[in-house]
């Protein structure tokens, strides 16, 4: 219990520093967000009321406190450029990128296991170098290239899908999930052959342990020390990659539903950017940022109930 | 194990000297020029002329792309360089100090690798004023995190050694202590980071330059043209493939030279169940 406490503690601490940097980042912003607003044209008073109205009259520390209470609140102010509420927006687009981020995962985990355990095993035989190799060609390529090639090959060539042919999850969701397939495949890719090459090397790094001499000894058969004995080990580290993956697929699905333009949190993101639509932005960071603490700290959580040891040392 | 680890040394070198040769050669020469437009040569298919064929513009793709690796590679190293300086000092300072400078550099070190990389990279970009470099500092920002870790657990792990306590016993300062004595000793750690940082560079730097984000139009860099490209799949899917195969050469021998490095250092054998 203890150890819950020190690590939700350290959770909510991380947490709270995430949002004073966002805030920070965007109340550094070289220019008067005010004068960008009303343009060229604005009178002074008009200025200052823009000016009290948003509460930029007020200290930083008030305002960072005022915006914190918001955020908890998950009022996140509004949208310049689309005059919404940014929760609205928010909630709109979160669907497509939440499955779009569940279904690359999913995949991720499908082909990663296998692929590492079976380079591992065929560590220094030709089916090794070949897996060692394409795991190489693709972390030699960027996820929203493999996208553009899913849209070449699929798309265009063998017309599985319409490009740009988005199906919305409110009127067809099989359709939708079918649709969100090869964009899920353009984020996995590239991080499969990192989760493979992890997994690999974390099995052959178990190789030299004593446990698997003894088990050897023992007349084990090479499968069963494989299986019962070196992947549940092998396990732990790959279970905290996991948990960092999740950033990756959210890095990598920002670009690519710009890749097949799907409505998600990615793309709003981007219009956010070239709109220079700073509430929004500010808003979708934060909570972006605060979803890969609570997965990596989910990954914590997570060990140390597939570790008994780690109960033990707490 | 060996001749893997050398295999892959080689490749790497071959590779990159190959791009960065194109990339000098692009300072002299280009084939065609990658600025000029001529719409009666528009999409033409790759060929003894045109290698990656033409765009829409008719500007010649292979010239494009080896101009393209000369901006991307500077880009690159450029964001390398700034965020391992900072990243290794401040790791260094904050490991071999320990206390609350330490604990202080590690939440903030924390707090900022919550951000996935290409949303540091995104903020910087939209809260630095937009400029032909802005690409550099924000994705060096992106960057910091891991040089910073790097740093911090190798000078922990020297600072107790008896090569830095003879070194503070003859009188020298922490300066030197830090990057004559420790630093030197990290390098099997460093080097291989700063080469596979480079290939992390390029690819984040080509998907900011696909955003329209990145380097900006008219100067050619492989992620605009795999955007430019994207818009002419049916008609013209070259475009896009000649950028990727150029970023696919310089990544991969990024890649490979890294992973050798690693190899020479570590050698776990061809051991297999």
């Amino acid at each position: 219990m203890k150890f819950f406490a020190k690590k939700i503690a350290a959770l909510l601490f991380t947490m709270f520093l995430v949002s004073i940097l966002t805030f920070i980042a965007f109340n550094l912003i070289p220019g008067d967000p005010v004068q960008l607003m009303l343009g060229t044209n604005a009178t002074p008073q008009s200025l200052a009321e823009m000016r009290s109205q948003l509460g930029l009259d007020r200290s930083l520390p008030e305002r960072y406190a005022a915006w914190a209470v918001g955020l908890l609140h998950g009022d996140m102010g509004t949208s310049i450029q689309y005059s919404r509420p940014v929760s609205s927006l928010l909630w709109e687009r979160l669907p497509v990128t939440a499955w779009l981020a569940v279904l690359s995962l999913l995949l991720i985990f499908l082909c990663s296991v296998p692929v590492g355990i079976l380079s591992a095993r065929t560590n220094g035989t030709p089916v090794g170098k070949f897996l060692d190799s394409l795991t190489m060609l693709n972390l030699s390529l960027p996820g929203y290239f493999f996208g553009i090639l899913f849209v070449w090959v699929f798309g265009v060539l063998l017309r599985c899908f319409v490009p740009g042919g988005y199906v919305d999850w409110r009127e067809d969701f099989g359709g939708f999930l079918r649709f969100l397939f090869f964009p899920a495949a353009a984020v996995a890719v590239p991080n499969i052959a990192t989760a493979a090459k992890f997994l690999r090397s974390s099995v052959l790094a178990e190789l030299d342990c004593d446990y698997v001499r003894t088990a050897l000894g023992k007349g084990c058969g090479r499968s069963a020390i494989l299986y019962k004995h070196i992947l549940k080990n092998a396990s732990i580290p790959v279970i905290t990659l996991f948990g960092m993956m999740t950033a990756e697929v959210f890095s990598g699905s920002i670009i690519v539903e710009q890749v097949f333009s799907l409505p998600g949190i990615g793309r709003l993101l981007i219009s956010s950017v070239s709109a220079r639509d700073f509430p929004l932005i500010e808003s979708l960071v934060v909570y972006i940022a605060f979803f890969v603490v609570v997965a990596n700290f989910l990954a914590d959580v997570l060990i140390r109930c597939v570790d008994p040891r780690m109960r033990e040392k707490a | 194990m060996r001749d893997e680890s050398e295999f892959q040394f080689r490749l790497g070198i071959v590779l990159l000297c190959a791009v960065v040769l194109a990339a000098l050669v692009s300072l002299f020469y280009t084939p065609f020029d990658p600025y000029a437009m001529n719409t009666a040569q528009r999409f033409l298919p790759p060929g003894l002329v045109h290698w990656f064929g033409t765009d829409q513009f008719g500007r010649d793709n292979f010239s494009r792309a080896i101009t393209g690796a000369r901006y991307s590679l500077l880009a690159a190293g450029a964001t390398v360089v700034l965020s391992g300086v900072a990243g290794i000092a401040l790791g260094l300072f904050s490991g071999y100090f320990g206390g609350p400078v330490e604990a202080v550099v590690m939440r903030l070190t924390d707090a900022l690798s919550s951000f996935p990389g290409i949303l540091t990279a995104l903020v910087a970009v939209s809260v630095l004023n937009e400029g032909r470099y802005t690409i550099i500092p924000a994705l060096a920002v992106a960057f910091l995190p891991s040089y910073i870790r790097l740093a911090r657990s190798g000078a922990q792990q020297c600072k107790n050694k008896e090569y830095v306590f003879a070194a503070r016993a003859c009188g020298a300062s922490t300066k030197r202590i830090l990057f004559r004595h420790i630093l030197p000793n990290l390098m099997p750690t460093v080097v291989p980071s700063v080469v596979i940082g480079l290939s992390n560079a390029i690819l984040a730097e080509s998907g900011m330059s696909y955003l329209g984000l990145g380097i900006q139009p008219p100067i050619p860099s492989w992620g605009r043209m795999l955007a430019e490209g994207q818009a002419y799949l049916l008609k013209a899917p070259w475009e896009a493939l000649g950028a990727g195969l150029m970023m696919l050469l310089t990544v991969l021998g990024l890649n490979a030279l890294g992973s050798s490095i690693v190899m020479h250092f570590t050698d776990r054998g061809a051991r297999r169940l």
